[in-house]
């Protein structure tokens, strides 16, 4: 198979359509009519979300299935960001919680960050030994730390928890950042996969030419290895950004906690029977925008690399 | 936290053997070309040993922190996972050593065995939809556009977190306000309390999740059916065969290895369903949504019961080895359909 870890764009297989695309038939029209239905299923809660976000929480009730914004107002994104005084909050039908987001917005990004520059670094530095240094065991120490596959998170969670406990580090960002941080198998492997198909010309000239292994690292592989590296960051960057468990067990208190505990939170201090249903999209909403942006700026590269990481 | 999570899919990788892969590299850069003959694709063949022990104490360097990750966070707590799971353990004084009594208690615990029913009818809703949805999907897209716009258009709700794809279906689906039960009331008269009843709660879990995932899963498959070389399918159709029978004699058996993974991939998520749950219903109404995963946690962090929860835990790895493994020979027995 000429298909390799995500090589970016330009390596996609090229094949040409089995029939004249532009022709129609009933087939055809069944296709679309499927795939507009999908896409209508896929994009409506987003649109939803910003519907129901820019409504007055109280006038939702009276047309619950206008489709456009019931009430117009700025007042949930004001409302969650704490800018509106608890006196407004409560007439569009806030409970009066407010959501200090701004401290749950830097918590995420310290967190996602963090941890992905730490993995990636790591995980580079970790596969270019495996792949293009020659030592004795390294095959057999490769196959070990990748046995971490086999173990589900769901398993390491609670004695992870207890660890984490013990060495005192529960509502801090090295608790929350070091389990993930350090090694994740797939990571390594992804690198490592890549780093074993680049060609051996450049580093062998390097090598006469009096580098050492660490200088090689630097200059060479890691300026070679920048597409997978990309892949490889968007992908743990989106992960950490959306991890809710490991979170809920590490970080109880609000110094620390990401965006996706803020949203459980908000949800359970607003009243059981009349929820916040704007404040609460407007905080979801301000929760996914920076994937929203990822997704507008990397797209076309997360779209070919989930295609080409699936392949074996 | 992301191997296999819930919460935190991690895009699947397998080896493949052989050639190292086709890679764009500097291949045709001004290099001298005064290297030794063995600028061979595979450099492990020839090494001095002095290269060797050169590479050793940086190679050394480089991997410590993985392998401290590794042993802190990955070895280390699975071998404390299976100790404390034969241990009375309540977090603040010191484990006990109680050998099979959380094993007996788990056979006699009918809040369990509920649970891992109600989990096993939640992964088979997911399975047979999600893979349904997204095989469709996948084959649809192939033969209909090469947008990739389009691609990443369903690709979407993978990028956002179980935390708001819960909170907006939950939303849409609530009893009065919710758009989808007005919907629902303006077409059958009557709405269906989707997170407040037991037997719809479950189904509704799953949809969030088939939502979640379908685009992700199709482009796996997407992905797949690109290496389906279409001179198989101008075969077909100088045989005569409909685009009907074509999709199930040609398309699904040499997608087969694919499909063994999406399904097995969907198996291993949602049999650790989490987030999803403890947003909407956190295990209700009355236990009909307490999937395994959100049991486990109530153990653990509300009545503080480590060991018992470290026991269910084991049980659901055992349980996730064995999905691993029959995968990974049903995958190995289709390997030559295409080759």
């Amino acid at each position: 198979m000429a298909v390799t870890v995500a090589p970016g764009p330009a390596a996609l297989p090229r094949r040409p359509p089995r029939k004249d695309t532009r022709r129609f038939s009933p087939g055809r029209a069944v296709a679309w009519t499927y795939l507009g239905g999908i896409v209508l299923v896929t994009l409506f809660p987003f649109y939803w979300i910003l519907r129901t976000a820019l409504s007055n929480n109280y006038q939702l009730a009276t047309n619950p299935s206008s489709p456009l914004p019931v009430g117009f107002t700025w007042g949930a994104f004001e409302r969650v960001l704490g800018i509106a005084t608890t006196a407004e909050a409560q007439a569009q039908g806030g409970s009066g919680a407010t959501l200090d987001i701004a401290i749950y917005l830097r918590n995420s990004l310290i967190y996602a960050s963090v941890q992905t520059a730490l993995i990636v670094l790591l995980s580079a530095a970790a596969a270019y030994a495996f792949s293009r240094l020659h030592w004795r065991g390294r095959d057999l120490v490769f196959n070990i730390l990748i046995s971490a596959l086999m173990v589900p998170s769901v398993f390491t969670l609670l004695p992870n928890f207890v660890l984490v406990k013990d060495l005192g580090l529960t509502d801090t960002f090295a608790g929350l950042i070091l389990p993930g941080g350090l090694f994740q198998a797939f990571a390594l492997f992804f690198l490592r996969q890549f780093m074993l198909g680049l060609s051996t010309e450049v580093e062998e000239a390097a090598i006469i030419d009096g580098a050492g292994p660490l200088r090689i690292f630097f200059r060479i592989i890691l300026p070679m290895s920048a597409a997978p590296i990309a892949t490889v960051s968007l992908l743990m960057f989106v992960n950490a950004w959306n991890d809710y468990f490991w979170p809920l067990l590490i970080a109880n208190d609000q110094s620390v906690q990401p965006l996706t505990l803020a949203l459980g939170v908000f949800k359970q201090s607003s009243p059981q029977a009349a929820p916040d249903w704007a404040g609460l999209m407007a905080a979801a909403l301000i929760a996914a925008l920076p994937m929203l942006l990822l997704f507008i700026a990397f797209g076309r590269r997360i779209v070919n690399s989930i295609g080409f990481s699936g392949l074996k | 936290m992301v191997v296999t999570s819930q919460g935190n899919h991690t895009t699947p990788v397998r080896p493949w053997p052989g050639e190292p892969g086709v890679v764009a590299t500097t291949a045709n850069s001004p290099v001298k070309k005064r290297s030794s003959p063995r600028k061979g694709r595979r450099p492990t063949v020839t090494r001095s040993a002095a290269a060797r022990r050169r590479d050793l104490p940086v190679a050394l360097l480089l991997i410590l922190p993985a392998v401290i990750g590794f042993a802190t966070f990955y070895a280390y707590p699975t071998l404390r996972g299976i100790y404390l799971s034969f241990t009375e353990f309540h977090v603040l004084s010191p484990p006990k050593w109680v050998g099979l009594a959380n094993f007996r208690e788990l056979f006699g615990d009918d809040v369990f065995w509920h649970s891992l029913l109600v989990t096993g009818y939640f992964v088979l809703l997911s399975v047979v939809f999600g893979t349904l949805t997204s095989l469709v999907t996948a084959v649809v897209l192939d033969r209909v556009t090469r947008s990739s716009a389009l691609r990443g258009v369903i690709l979407l709700p993978f990028l956002i977190s179980n935390v708001i794809a819960a909170l907006v279906w939950q939303w849409m689906l609530d009893p009065t306000l919710g758009i989808v039960n007005i919907a629902l009331k303006h077409l059958t008269g009557h709405s269906v309390l989707f997170f407040g009843s037991g037997g719809w709660a479950i189904p509704s879990l799953a949809a969030i999740s088939v939502w979640k995932w379908m685009g992700y899963y199709a482009l796996l498959i997407f992905a797949g059916l690109q290496t389906i070389p279409p001179t198989i399918y101008e075969a077909g159709r100088v045989d005569g065969a409909s685009e009907i029978q074509m999709f199930r004699r040609l398309t699904v058996p040499l997608l087969r290895p694919i499909l063994v993974m999406v399904v097995v991939l969907t198996v291993i998520n949602s049999f650790q369903l989490f987030d999803i749950v403890q947003v909407t219903t956190e295990g209700g109404p009355a236990n009909a949504s307490n999937v395994l995963q959100m049991y486990i946690y109530r153990k653990a962090f509300r009545q503080f019961d480590f060991g018992y929860a470290a026991t269910m835990s084991l049980a659901l790895f055992a349980l996730l080895i064995a999905v691993t493994f029959t995968q990974l020979r049903l995958a190995r027995a289709n390997e030559s359909d295409l080759s």
